[in-house]
C-alpha cells in the first residue's frame, strides 16, 4: 500500500500516455459526454470519480474502443495512445485492446479452468510459442495479481469457482496476461467485500510501476488510497482533474467541493 | 366506563392482534386457495387426459407387435422348383410364387394329417389359414438358398390377418358370418391347431422392420422402410437445417447491425414458424418438383421440405440461447482483444450450444410427426417393398414416413391395418419421447451456471 499521506503525492512528472481532445460521445440523442480534455501519465493511477451516470463510465470505455460495441454510441474528438489516434481508420480496436486491458465492474472469469481464463488472450495474440512459454506467462500473470498461490494447485479448476475476489483477481491477471500498456478498470471492487477490496488496491498500486492504470471508482476512499491523479466527472463534463491531494483536501470548483464533502452525488 | 376498561382485552380496529385474521386477510386467502385449487384441477384434468390418451393408443397398438404365426414342414420338390435340375439360379428365378402354392398347400395338408386332426376342408382352404405372403416368403428363401432345393424344411409362415384377428380377439365366429375370407370350419381347424402348437401368437418384430404391403396382406406390412424413409429426411434436415439455422441465428444476434431490415427479418423468422406446415408442402411441390424436378416421394424432397418447416425453430431457439449468454462474456473476450467473431466462436457458441441442441432436437422432433407437407410431395400411399441399399438410393427412391405410413394404414378397410396405424403411433411416440428427453439430459448435463 502507499503510505504517503495524500498531501504528500506530489507531481513526479510522468510522460503522456493517453490524450483525449475535445472528446465528446453521444448515446442516440443523449449527450453523454461533453467536451472532454485530459491528459494521462504513464506509471500513474488516475481515478475517475463522481456521482451515477456522469460518464465516468463512458469515458473510460472510450479508451479502448469497447464502446464500439454499442450501436448507437457515437464518439467525436481524438484520444491518443502514444501519439496515435486509436479511432483513426486503420487502428483495429482488436489491436487496441490488446495494448489497453480491461478489468470490469462484476468479476466475469470465461466459465473454463483457471489456466485457460489467464492463457486465452496470450494464445489469440500469439504470445506463447509453445506449452512451456505459456505455462511461464500464466505463472507470471497469476503471480503479478496476487492470486498464484491460491490458485496454483488447482489451476484446472472452474475459474467461476472462486470467490469474488479471487474471481476479480483472476480478471486482472487476465487481463495482464496480454502484457498491455494501459489497464482500465471499471469499479474493480465494487462486488468485493472490504477484504477483498484491500487486495485489490494493494494490487492495483503494484501494477502501476508496470502500467498506466485509470480505475472508475464510486468510493472516494479508495480514490483517495490508490490514485495519484483524480478526474472528477459531472453530468458529462470533466469538472476538475489534478493532483489526488489537490483535488481531495483544495478543489478548485465548488461542484467538486460538494460532491466529496457529501453534498451532491 | 368499566365496558372501556374491559376493551384492551379485546383488539380495536387501531390495535389488532396478529392472532386474529382481518376481514382482508381472510378474503386474500380464500382468493389464493381458489386459485391454487383451479390449477390442481387444471393439472388433474391434463394428466387424466394424458391417462386415457396413452392407454389407448397402447391397447389399441400393441397387437401389432405380436403376430400370428403357423410352423409347416415343407417340402422344397425338385420336380416343381428346378426341373432341369442344374440349380442355375436363373431357371429357379422363372417359377413364379404361383409354382411355389402347390408345395405350401401339400405342406399344409400333411401337417393337418400327419396330427391326426380329422376335417371336411380341403387343402386348398387349409392353406388359405396362411398368408399370401407364404408364397413369397418360401420363393425368397428358395432363391438365397438354391442348395436346399429337395429337402424338407421348417418355414414359420405369417397367418392371415383373420386368422391373426381370431387369436387376438378381433375376429369371433359371428362376425365371420358373411366374411368369404374364412369360415368357420376353418376356425375351427385354428383351434386344434393352436393346441397342437403348430399356431402360435409370438412377438413380431416384421412390423418394426418390415415394409409396407399390399391391401390384401395386412399380417406382412411393417413400419421398418418409412422408418428409413423418415430416418433420410431427418438426416436432411439435420445437415441443412442446423448450419443454416445457427449461421443465420448468429449473424442476426451478434454481427448484424439494428435497424429495420433486420427487424423485418426478425418478425418474418416468427411468422414463418406459426406457417400452417400444408403451405411448406405446396411450396415444396411447386418448387422442389415441378421446378427443379426432383424425384417424386423421395425423402431428399421430404427433407428440403420440413428443412424450410424447422429452420424457423431452430433460428427461434439459437438466438433465444445466444441471448441467455450474459453480456459480461462478451464483453470479457473483447475486453482482452479478442475479435467479434472470436468473442462468438470461442465463448458465447459453447456457452449456447446446448441451448441451440436442444432447440435442433425439438425441431427435429416436429419434423418428423409432421405428415401434411408429405401428402403434397407423394411420400403418402407409396409402398415400399423394399430398404434401400445405399445413402444415395435411400435419399432419391421414393419412399413413405412414419407419419404419412400411419395415415395410409388408418385409410384402408381392414381393421388388421388399423391395429398396424395404432401400433405405429406407439413406435413414433417412442420416437418423439426418446427425443425430447435426449433434448432435457443435454440440456442437464451441460447447463452452466456464471
Amino acid at each position: 500500500m502507499n503510505t504517503m499521506t495524500i498531501m504528500d503525492r506530489t507531481l513526479n512528472t510522468n510522460a503522456t500516455k493517453i490524450t483525449a481532445k475535445d472528446v465528446n460521445v453521444y448515446y442516440g440523442d443523449t449527450h453523454a459526454i461533453k467536451d472532454v480534455n485530459v491528459e494521462i501519465e504513464a506509471n500513474t493511477v488516475t481515478a475517475f470519480i463522481g456521482p451515477s451516470g456522469c460518464g465516468k463510465s463512458t469515458f473510460l470505455r472510450c479508451i479502448n474502443r469497447m464502446n464500439d460495441t454499442i450501436d448507437v454510441c457515437r464518439v467525436s474528438g481524438d484520444i491518443l495512445l502514444d501519439g496515435e489516434d486509436i479511432y483513426d481508420k486503420r487502428v483495429d480496436p482488436v489491436q487496441l485492446r490488446a495494448k489497453v486491458g480491461m478489468v470490469f465492474q462484476k468479476p466475469n472469469p470465461f466459465p473454463k479452468s483457471i489456466y485457460d481464463n489467464v492463457s486465452y488472450g496470450p494464445k489469440i495474440h500469439g504470445l506463447a510459442r509453445n506449452k512451456a512459454e505459456m505455462d511461464e506467462i500464466v505463472e507470471k500473470s497469476l503471480r503479478r495479481a496476487a492470486i498464484w498461490n491460491e490458485v496454483k494447485d488447482r489451476l484446472d479448476a472452474p475459474g467461476t469457482g472462486l470467490s469474488g475476489g479471487q474471481q476479480q483477481r483472476l480478471c486482472i491477471a487476465r487481463a495482464i496476461a496480454t502484457e498491455p500498456e494501459v489497464l482500465l478498470m471499471d469499479e474493480p471492487c465494487s462486488a468485493l467485500d472490504p477484504i477483498a477490496t484491500a487486495q485489490v488496491e494493494e494490487l492495483i498500486d503494484e501494477l502501476r510501476g508496470r502500467y498506466s492504470v485509470v480505475i472508475v471508482t464510486h468510493s472516494m476512499q479508495q480514490a483517495a488510497r490508490v490514485s495519484q491523479k483524480t478526474a472528477f466527472f459531472h453530468l458529462g463534463n470533466l469538472v476538475e482533474f489534478g493532483s489526488t491531494g489537490q483535488i481531495f483536501t483544495n478543489p478548485e470548483d465548488p461542484r467538486t467541493e460538494s460532491y466529496i464533502t457529501g453534498r451532491i452525488g | 366506563m368499566s365496558d372501556l376498561s374491559q376493551t384492551p382485552a379485546h383488539p380495536t380496529a387501531s390495535h389488532s392482534s396478529l392472532l386474529t385474521q382481518s376481514e382482508r386477510t381472510k378474503r386474500r386467502n380464500a382468493a389464493e386457495k381458489r386459485f391454487k385449487a383451479y390449477g390442481a384441477t387444471a393439472i388433474a384434468l391434463g394428466l387424466a387426459m394424458l391417462l386415457v390418451l396413452v392407454t389407448t393408443i397402447v391397447s389399441r397398438g400393441s397387437g401389432a407387435f405380436q403376430q400370428t404365426f403357423i410352423t409347416l414342414n415343407v417340402e422344397l420338390l425338385e420336380s416343381k422348383l428346378d426341373k432341369n435340375g442344374e440349380r442355375n439360379i436363373e431357371d429357379i428365378k422363372r417359377v413364379t410364387t404361383f409354382g411355389y402354392a402347390p408345395l405350401v398347400k401339400t405342406a399344409m395338408q400333411t401337417t393337418v394329417e400327419g396330427l391326426g386332426i380329422e376335417t371336411s376342408l380341403k387343402a386348398k382352404q387349409m392353406a388359405g389359414l396362411l398368408s399370401k405372403n407364404a408364397v413369397a416368403q418360401l420363393r425368397a428363401y428358395v432363391l438365397e438358398n438354391p442348395h436346399q432345393i429337395g429337402e424338407t424344411v421348417e418355414f414359420r409362415f405369417l397367418a392371415q390377418s383373420r386368422v391373426d384377428g381370431y387369436l387376438k380377439g378381433r375376429v369371433s365366429r359371428d362376425s365371420i358370418a358373411n366374411d368369404k375370407n374364412i369360415s368357420a370350419a376353418q376356425l375351427d381347424l385354428v383351434d386344434t391347431l393352436i393346441e397342437a402348437g403348430v399356431v402360435e401368437k409370438t412377438f413380431n418384430l416384421g412390423f418394426i422392420l418390415g415394409a409396407d404391403a399390399s391391401d390384401q396382406r395386412p399380417e406382412a406390412a411393417g413400419i421398418g422402410v418409412s422408418m428409413l424413409g423418415s430416418l433420410f429426411m431427418m438426416l436432411v434436415v439435420l445437415a441443412l437445417a442446423l448450419p443454416i439455422g445457427v449461421a443465420a441465428s448468429i449473424y442476426l444476434e451478434e454481427f448484424a447491425p439494428k435497424n429495420w431490415i433486420t427487424d423485418i427479418i426478425e418478425v418474418n423468422i416468427s411468422n414463418l414458424a406459426a406457417v400452417p406446415s400444408i403451405v411448406f408442402g405446396i411450396l415444396g411441390l411447386a418448387v422442389f418438383i415441378n421446378y427443379m424436378h426432383l424425384p417424386t416421394s423421395a425423402p431428399l424432397v421430404g427433407g428440403l421440405v420440413l428443412t424450410l418447416m424447422t429452420l424457423p425453430t431452430i433460428i427461434i431457439s439459437t438466438r433465444a440461447a445466444l441471448k441467455a449468454v450474459p453480456p459480461s462474456i462478451r464483453d470479457a473476450a473483447l475486453g482482452v482483444g479478442a475479435s467479434k467473431m472470436q468473442s462468438v466462436f470461442h465463448h458465447v457458441l459453447p456457452l449456447a450450444a446446448p441451448g441451440i441442441l436442444t432447440g435442433t432436437i425439438i425441431g427435429l422432433a416436429q419434423a418428423l410427426g409432421e405428415t401434411a407437407p408429405l401428402l403434397l410431395i407423394g411420400m403418402v400411399g407409396f409402398i415400399a417393398s423394399n430398404a434401400p441399399e445405399t445413402i444415395a438410393e435411400g435419399l432419391l427412391s421414393p419412399n413413405s414416413a412414419m407419419p404419412a405410413q400411419i395415415y395410409e394404414w388408418a385409410k384402408r378397410a381392414d381393421p388388421a391395418f388399423y391395429e398396424r396405424a395404432w401400433g405405429g403411433i406407439i413406435i413414433l411416440l417412442v420416437f418423439l419421447v426418446t427425443m425430447n428427453t435426449v433434448a432435457v439430459l443435454l440440456r442437464r448435463r451441460f447447463e452452466r451456471r456464471w
